[in-house]
């Protein structure tokens, strides 16, 4: 047992550790709304239609801008993905313009986009990018929805915790969330006493609040032919679970055979555990 | 071998083989009959768990090896392709990441145990001294495997560490050049970085045997420290330690599954799925959470070489510390003054790693300077002192006195604090 006398070493060191606090750092911790996903949890799976949906919206707006260079127009087909038909692949594919060649005259051609090309870019290289859109870079956005975090932002004594429950409760969304809310976050006038400088848009979410790019999103500005609501809200969640899937296209085989797998470990460890329970009975130890 | 040979070969081709090359009889005495102390603990599974993460690295990294191209051009591209269009490319990838984590949360769990009971103590100098070097061989393939996906992260993270030796008086740049192939973390980097990363796990391999027989001579520790000194001490190894670890590999395997199919990246930097570029500076680098603790120390000193004398001296210091402990009692269970420092020991390090994700600056910084002091002061000042003014509890004659007649006093056998449920009896 642990001498009373020796709590006070322990009393000591508390008094040393408690006072660390959170926001000892410079800079501003946004605080980034949770959203619920149809992908998020345990059992999480994509919503097909929305899936196409979002397509549809990346296609028709983001496009202009954006590439998406680690997708093929097959990937558009496959299981666990928007699973548009063999026909409406074809034809997607098609609609874009990929060079190709050497040809035997020794000379680069266009031609139609076929089902395994790759998504072509909207700009040739990184500088016409930057030109056409005053100098910033609209990054590719294959995996995007990876490629952002959310700091915790909660003291060092619970943050343990926290840990425990997103791990338990599978909680990998903290990029979609970002993302939902940079696109939902454009405010037409940046509030008084910030100083916007030369082509930037006040943004809530984005870090420092100012960014190049223009606000994509307003209602109605693509049209769904499902019935559902054409709202700013609506289509950033879409393009969202769209742009989850890009960057993770066998999350739902994932969690599929992850659940698979959890059931046989945890079979195979109670079995392991009465045998080892029964074999260590016999003797004391 | 420090026990008898109970090998009986068979007649026929078993014993010809026995006698030109007993492999088989070694396999024997090490995996089935060794004689092991009757009173371990699950604390003791983590060598058998650690084995079972270095063969995951092995096998999952040399798969992923066939699918990827150290170029940098092409790298973070080939880890994309795995991870969408090889066949189970991304279990092979989130298992092979998620499994660097997993080894190095049993490796930290396995230390601290020999920590508490004193395993690193004579006649164990050796197996420690083993110990420390997988430990270093283990940071440096992590090291470069992390840059091998050339995003942000590795870059900046591999220009980071590399540009440390800078620091070496007099021979620093020339030793950066040299390291790099270069002037820049480039190219040649990324390709000498994965040439080490598939050789040291071998190297790995090669130590881990040689620290299993250094383990096999004077045979295992255990929780009360006391030797064994009679055949009613121990247990055949099989089958008694083969289920127990089974068992624990299970649990672990659990953990392991749980992270890689629904957490995969909970442990990666989102930096890391950004390609690397060299033009622009990530807002705050932070290594990978094994290596934090030692972050946190580096970035304490002010002045540049020290910061990087005392991280690795952080970790060459525990080749020391058999003999920085003054105690000739080895398990903490009997060391009521020790117990007390070993928590806030384990405290002060997992501190470290919180800070060393922090902004160094503030608060943060003083804290990190702080525990960073204790860091050292525990194996310089304390240790050395406890051991010569603390009173150890009395005890037990073997380890058949502690376990089988179960004396009334065993009150001292039992868990306490945050070193708890070691002792936990099933
Ligand atoms: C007119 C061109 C344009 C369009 C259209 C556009 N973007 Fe952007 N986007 C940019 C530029 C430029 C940047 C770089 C902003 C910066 O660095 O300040 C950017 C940055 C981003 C970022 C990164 C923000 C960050 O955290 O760094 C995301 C995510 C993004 N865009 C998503 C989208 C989505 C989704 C759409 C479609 C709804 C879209 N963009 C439409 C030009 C555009
Ligand atoms: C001690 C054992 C090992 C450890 C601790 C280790 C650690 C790591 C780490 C941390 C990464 C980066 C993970 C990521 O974010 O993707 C990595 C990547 C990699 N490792 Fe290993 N590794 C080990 C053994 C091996 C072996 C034996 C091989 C090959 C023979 C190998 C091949 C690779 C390859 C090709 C990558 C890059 C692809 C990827 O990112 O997944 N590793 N390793």
């Amino acid at each position: 047992m642990l001498g009373k006398p020796h709590y006070t070493i322990f009393a000591v060191f508390l008094a040393l550790i408690v006072p660390i606090k959170q926001g000892w750092a410079a800079g501003e911790a946004i605080d980034i709304p949770t959203q619920s996903w149809s992908f998020g949890g345990i059992f999480g799976q994509f919503d097909q239609a929305q899936l196409q949906r979002g397509f549809k919206f990346y296609k028709e707006v983001c496009a202009t801008c954006h590439g998406l260079k680690f997708l093929s127009y097959r990937n558009l087909g496959q299981k666990g993905g928007p699973e548009f038909s063999e026909e409406q692949v074809k034809a997607l594919a098609a609609e874009a313009t990929v060079i190709d060649g050497p040809n035997d005259d020794g000379e680069m051609f266009e031609r139609p986009g076929r089902p395994t090309d790759r998504f072509v870019s909207p700009f040739a290289n990184d500088n016409e990018a930057r030109v056409a859109n005053g100098g910033a870079l609209p990054p590719d956005l294959s995996v995007i929805t990876k490629a952002r975090g959310i700091p915790l932002g909660v003291p060092w004594y619970v943050e343990p915790f926290y840990w425990i429950r997103d791990i338990a409760t599978a909680y990998q969304e903290h990029g979609a969330n970002y993302l939902y809310a940079l696109l939902v976050g454009y405010k037409e006038q940046a509030p008084d006493g910030v100083e916007m400088a030369e082509g930037m848009h006040y943004n809530d979410y984005f870090p420092g609040h100012q960014i190049a790019m223009p606000n994509p999103m307003s209602d109605d500005i693509v049209d769904y032919d499902d019935g559902t609501p054409q709202t700013v809200q609506q289509y950033a969640a879409d393009v969202t679970a769209f742009l989850m899937w890009a960057a993770e296209p066998h999350l739902e085989e994932r969690k599929r055979i992850g659940f698979r797998v959890m059931v046989y470990l945890l079979i195979l460890t109670v079995l392991l555990y009465l045998a080892k329970k029964k074999l260590w009975s016999r003797i004391e130890h | 071998m420090a026990h008898q040979s109970t090998y009986q070969p068979k007649p026929g081709l078993d014993k010809w083989l026995d006698d030109r090359l007993p492999v088989m009889r070694m396999a024997h005495d090490t995996m089935l009959d060794f004689p092991t102390p009757r009173n371990l603990n699950y604390f003791w599974t983590f060598g058998g768990i650690l084995t079972f993460c270095l063969m995951v690295q092995i096998i999952t990294g040399i798969v992923l090896a066939m699918h990827y191209t150290p170029h940098v051009d092409m790298a973070f591209a080939s880890v994309e392709r795995i991870m969408r269009d090889v066949n189970w490319g991304w279990l092979l990838r989130y298992t092979h990441a998620v499994g660097a984590s997993m080894f190095f949360v049993a490796v930290y769990i396995h230390m601290f145990r020999g920590m508490y009971y004193g395993s690193y103590k004579a006649p164990r100098e050796v197996l420690w001294f083993l110990g420390v070097i997988i430990l270093l061989l283990m940071m440096a393939t992590a090291f470069m495997g992390y840059v091998l996906v050339w995003g942000q992260m590795s870059f900046w993270a591999a220009t980071v560490i590399t540009n440390l030796f800078s620091a070496v008086p007099f021979v620093g740049e020339p030793i950066v050049t040299w390291l790099w192939g270069g002037f820049a973390v480039d190219n040649p980097t990324l390709n000498r970085f994965f040439a080490l990363h598939y050789l040291l796990p071998f190297a790995l391999l090669g130590v881990v045997g040689l620290h299993i027989w250094a383990l096999h001579v004077p045979g295992n520790n255990n929780p009360i420290g006391v030797d064994v000194k009679s055949k009613k001490d121990t247990l055949p190894f099989h089958p008694y330690y083969t289920l127990k670890d089974g068992f624990a590999i299970a649990v672990f395997a659990l953990l392991f599954a749980m992270l890689v199919f629904y957490a995969p990246n909970y442990l990666n930097h989102a930096d890391n799925y950004i390609e690397a570029n060299p033009l622009q500076t990530p807002p705050h680098i932070v290594p990978e959470w094994y290596f934090l603790p030692f972050y946190a120390i580096l970035r304490a000193v002010p002045d540049k070489f020290l910061g990087v004398v005392a991280m690795f001296g952080s970790i060459l210091i525990l080749f020391l510390l058999p003999w920085f402990d003054t105690s000739r009692v080895k398990s903490g269970t009997y060391r009521p003054l020790f117990k007390w420092f070993f928590v806030i020991f384990v405290f002060v390090c997992l501190g470290l790693g919180y800070l060393g994700a922090k902004p160094a600056e503030g608060g943060y910084l003083t804290m990190g300077r702080i525990f960073t002091t204790y860091y050292f002061l525990h194996f310089l000042v304390i240790l050395p002192i406890i051991g010569l003014i603390e009173t150890p509890k009395k005890l037990p004659n073997s380890i058949s006195e502690a376990v089988l007649d179960d004396p009334p006093d065993s009150g001292g056998a039992q868990p306490s604090g945050a070193a708890a449920s070691p002792e936990k009896r099933l």
